[in-house]
């Protein structure tokens, strides 16, 4: 991708990964795995993809590595200065925009393609996609990074509407471990988080918890 | 926000006030424009029960020779704070500087220890503001009132946090080594031992890092910067003594000239020390 050689090889760090965020009723359900690549070469084999935004909102990260943390923090800052100001908690909608805003004026120098998602008090839980070049649209279920193209497949024939939390935390659990069976770029654990109007819970699924699919 | 630079801020967006100069310049030297001399390093750090460890070797090279054999790799940023510094010499000597001193007046502003994770924001802010053109890989260590830090900031400004990392054109000799050896809640000894392996296993497997190797300890109680904690055991003995005594240029002749100096003006400034 943008491996600039300055004064020989400098490479930079890049989350060319697998992420995913699927709406249930009451709130959402986010997954990535944890590789982020210098090269071939795996710069960091337990990275947490998953950024808090603010109290309810979290983003998944993928793309260069550099550039999505500083998107994160631009945006955590502006949204949590509008969330005072407000004096309330801030909508999703306005997070994946203040995303959408930075991603689509930089495109010409970003990498980034970032899935937004949240819980607020108007529409409840929402994932919103915007992916590299700053567009935005919500969706009830959207996937990233490298390891996505493999998994679009399962995620259409297995999503239904109206799951329950915890069928949602199987099939994003599932789904990352078959993108990082096949994708080289995608590895190590799975890290999950469920955000609904109660709070925030994190999970970590270790290498040899996750469920196994290859027979051969 | 945080003061990375106390005295002015820096201006928004990326910075190419050089690329004009840097353009001319490369045609002045014609095909041989001057290599910046590379630390081609092996760095190491280990978060162990009481603190944190930081190791390095002291090799600095310039292509294929090696221009300082007793490089410091290890930079002071605060009483609590050093950082390990791999990839371009002076990028890495210089951004280091820079945030030990507005670490500095911010301390004397605020009457606050500076906190590691501030240290590592200020250096993200500044390396991605630089967008990969300052060649600094460094590695962050630290003991504040939150606890044992250990951070790794990478040249396009990313930024990891890991109990154990290693960094340099040695990190994957020296990170065997710490992915085998490393456990939670080490002890001093066995978490200085850890960290000698890891840059050691870099200083036998990686051209370009050797010679010596350098630890730091940093603690609640203060910091032990051992420099060094472990000699080269590939030492070259002098063969004769380079030292000149005095008289062994002969004078032949000796001549002096006084020079006639004359006072043309003299102005009286003074100085109000009300």
């Amino acid at each position: 991708m943008d491996s600039v050689p300055v004064n020989g090889v400098l490479r930079s760090r890049l989350i060319e990964t697998t992420i995913m965020a699927l709406e249930y009723d009451g709130g959402v359900v986010i997954g990535a795995d944890s590789r982020t690549t210098t090269g071939a070469y795996i710069a960091n084999r337990v990275t947490d993809k998953l950024t808090p935004i603010h109290d309810r909102i979290f983003c998944c990260r993928s793309g260069s590595a550099a550039d999505t943390q500083a998107i994160a923090d631009v945006v955590t800052y502006q949204l949590g200065f509008h969330s005072i100001e407000l004096d309330e908690p801030p909508l999703v909608e306005t997070a994946a925009n203040l995303f959408r805003a930075s991603c689509y004026r930089y495109r010409e120098e970003l990498t980034a393609g970032i899935l937004v998602a949240g819980w607020d008090r108007r529409k409840g839980g929402q994932v919103y996609c915007v992916p590299i070049g700053g567009m935005l649209v919500r969706q009830p279920v959207s996937v990233g990074g490298s390891g996505s193209s493999y998994i679009y497949g399962f995620m259409d024939s297995n999503y239904k509407p109206n799951m329950t939390k915890d069928q949602c935390l199987e099939l994003t659990a599932a789904a990352v471990s078959l993108a990082m069976e096949r994708d080289g770029s995608s590895g190590g654990v799975v890290r999950l988080a469920s955000i609904s109007k109660d709070g925030v819970e994190r999970r970590v699924i270790l290498g040899n918890q996750l469920p196994k699919y290859s027979t051969h | 926000m945080a003061l990375s630079n106390v005295l002015h801020a820096p201006a928004a967006g990326f910075n190419f006030d050089h690329a004009a100069r840097n353009a001319e310049l490369e045609g002045l030297f014609d095909a041989q424009i001057p290599k910046p001399v590379k630390t081609g390093t092996t760095i190491a750090g280990v978060v162990f029960k009481d603190g944190v460890v930081l190791g390095a070797d002291t090799r600095a090279t310039s292509s294929e020779i090696v221009a300082d054999k007793m490089c410091s790799k290890i930079h002071y940023i605060a009483p609590n704070i050093y950082c390990c510094g791999a990839g371009t010499a002076a990028d890495t000597e210089k951004t280091t500087e820079l945030l030990s001193s507005n670490l500095t007046i911010f301390s004397l502003n605020s009457g606050r220890n500076p906190r590691v994770v501030m240290a590592v924001n200020i250096l993200q802010e500044m390396l991605y503001r630089y967008h990969g053109q300052i060649g600094a890989s460094l590695i962050l260590g630290g003991v504040d009132c939150t606890g044992n830090h250990l951070y790794t900031v990478g040249p396009y400004g990313s930024v990891n946090t890991m109990p154990y990392l290693a960094m340099g054109s040695g990190d994957l000799a020296a990170l065997g080594i710490l992915e085998d050896g490393y456990k939670p809640d080490l002890e001093l000894d066995k978490a200085k031992e850890l960290v000698r392996a890891a840059i050691h296993a870099g200083v036998m497997n990686d051209l370009a890092s050797g010679n010596n190797i350098d630890i730091c300890v940093l603690t609640r109680e203060g910091v032990d910067h051992i420099r060094p904690y472990q000699v080269s055991q590939y030492k070259d003995k002098r063969k004769t003594k380079y030292k000149y005594g005095a008289g062994t240029t002969a004078v032949l002749t000796e001549k002096v000239v006084p020079v006639k100096l004359e006072v043309v003006e003299e102005t009286v400034q003074r100085m109000d020390t009300a």
